[in-house]
């Protein structure tokens, strides 16, 4: 899986859980709470969509390693390629 | 033959706009059913049938504002014979109401005479006056030929048809927010108990929860609330149920309303139904589908009007407490505030511990201090002991 594909998957399933943003309004370095305003409900919602997607289970303590998109893409790529 | 009416859409909204019907003539409806979808200020929500039969004909059409109460549908009982063959002309349509006609700008129908020949809907009569736009040169698509107000729409060289308000959705939900919280400010006696809890004892055991959990198993803090004050709101039942007609009904079941709190501002507050029914794993579940049916815009109308409390989360991180205004018909909203870590005095010694603040606000018409207490110490008892929720 490619890092691009990665990106498209990450702002495919923030979308869903949020149909009230745009693909194209997501930034790099936009925080998915602070900026996009998800709350804890979205925050574990995406998750857990990632995890049916990519098979990536992240835990608790990582989600600060998600917070945004150039983040998540980062950390989603190393975890994938296990 | 019944008539199935537009159901209240919740206290704050009076109208809305029908935008899709999901059921057709001939169509079998139960009750519990989503027949259709009316878009209001605070989004769209689907709107369930409350009749079991046979629908015979569609007495509302897309895009008409309609109060509640309109006639949405009449639907023919099982076993019922059936009054005609299923409708072959525009139906007859419900006279406006008197607030619906004062909201119109012009007295059309009576001024337009050579109109009165073609067949078309009162919607489609205003719509046409409005754009100027002579129904005989229309060609009817309503089963007859009846000219709808989705011809007159489609002639005026529209897509969809649009409402007449010009506000912005998020003006439209602050009028929303605004009427029903001035309504209850000035009709419930409101009072308020606060109360710090110490949320250690719930905060680790959902991080050992979670730890052990896939994503889709995990627990959040605003979970365990809803729990405790679902359980809270079983034990003191005047705290749960609604104030009508002067006066209170307590509810045997507990609709724990959450308030979601919307992007760009506003929130709406739909109820987990029967939450008293519900193990944690099922409130999560319940609340995750709330929020995730809210963001899209699809709640149901029976969510937004039977809570009989509402439980308001200020979030993981921010301010400490709230006193917040209850929704009419409830007589009692309970709010936490976001954790805090503060001093605490546990076994006689200070140590640094998660606290949380809950204000309860309680209707004086139906309880007094000596019961929000006791609510608020149920919600303690019940927050302390996370594993038994």
């Amino acid at each position: 899986m490619t890092e691009n594909e990665i990106r498209t998957a990450f702002i495919e399933e923030l979308t869903k859980v949020a149909p009230d943003i745009a693909p194209e309004d997501v930034g790099d370095d936009d925080h998915i709470q602070d900026d996009l305003e998800l709350d804890s409900m979205d925050v574990l919602n995406l998750v857990t969509a990632l995890h049916q997607r990519l098979g990536v289970d992240i835990p608790e303590q990582d989600y600060p390693q998600i917070a945004t998109l150039a983040l998540a893409t980062g950390y989603l790529v190393s975890k994938v390629a296990f | 033959m019944g008539v199935f009416t537009l159901p209240s859409l919740g206290s704050d909204m009076e109208a809305g706009t029908l935008v899709e019907w999901l059921v057709a003539p001939g169509d079998t409806v139960h009750r519990g059913d989503i027949v259709a979808v009316i878009e209001t200020q605070k989004g769209a929500i689907e709107i369930e049938c409350f009749e079991e039969g046979t629908v015979h004909a569609l007495l509302a059409e897309v895009g008409a504002e309609l109060p509640v109460g309109t006639p949405l549908a009449s639907i023919v009982a099982q076993g019922e014979l059936l009054p005609e063959p299923v409708v072959a002309s525009v139906p007859d349509f419900p006279a406006p109401t008197l607030e619906t006609q004062a909201r119109q700008p012009k007295p059309v129908l009576a001024t337009t005479p050579p109109a009165a020949v073609v067949p078309a809907s009162p919607a489609a009569r205003v719509r046409a006056h409005e754009m100027g736009i002579d129904l005989s040169t229309l060609k009817g698509t309503f089963p007859g030929g009846g000219i709808v107000l989705a011809d007159v729409n489609a002639a005026a060289g529209r897509v969809r048809p649009e409402r007449a308000k010009p506000a912005s959705p998020m003006d439209e939900m602050r009028k929303a927010i605004a009427a029903a919280m001035s309504r209850s400010k000035q009709t419930i006696p409101h009072f308020y108990l606060s109360h710090t809890l110490d949320i250690q004892p719930a905060l680790d055991w959902l991080d050992a929860h979670n730890q052990n959990s896939a994503p889709a198993d995990r627990i959040l803090l605003g979970a365990l609330f809803v729990r405790a004050a679902v359980c809270a709101a079983e034990k003191l039942t005047v705290m749960n149920g609604h104030f009508a007609d002067g006066a209170f009904t307590p509810c045997d079941h507990v609709n724990a309303g959450v308030a979601v709190a919307l992007r760009g501002g506003g929130l709406v507050a739909p109820a987990l139904i029967n939450a008293d029914q519900m193990t944690l794993a099922q409130t999560m579940a319940g609340m995750r589908d709330l929020v995730s049916r809210a963001r899209a815009g699809r709640l149901r109308n029976s969510e937004m009007t039977q809570g009989t409390i509402t439980i308001s989360g200020l979030g993981e991180t921010g301010a400490e407490a709230m006193a917040g205004v209850i929704f009419p018909p409830q007589v009692a909203l309970v709010c936490l505030g976001a954790p805090q870590i503060r001093p605490w005095v546990v076994d006689g010694t200070v140590v640094p511990r998660n606290v949380v603040t809950l204000t309860l606000s309680a209707d004086h018409r139906v309880s007094d201090g000596r019961q929000a207490a006791k609510f608020i110490a149920e919600f303690e008892t019940r927050i302390m002991d996370p594993q038994n929720l």
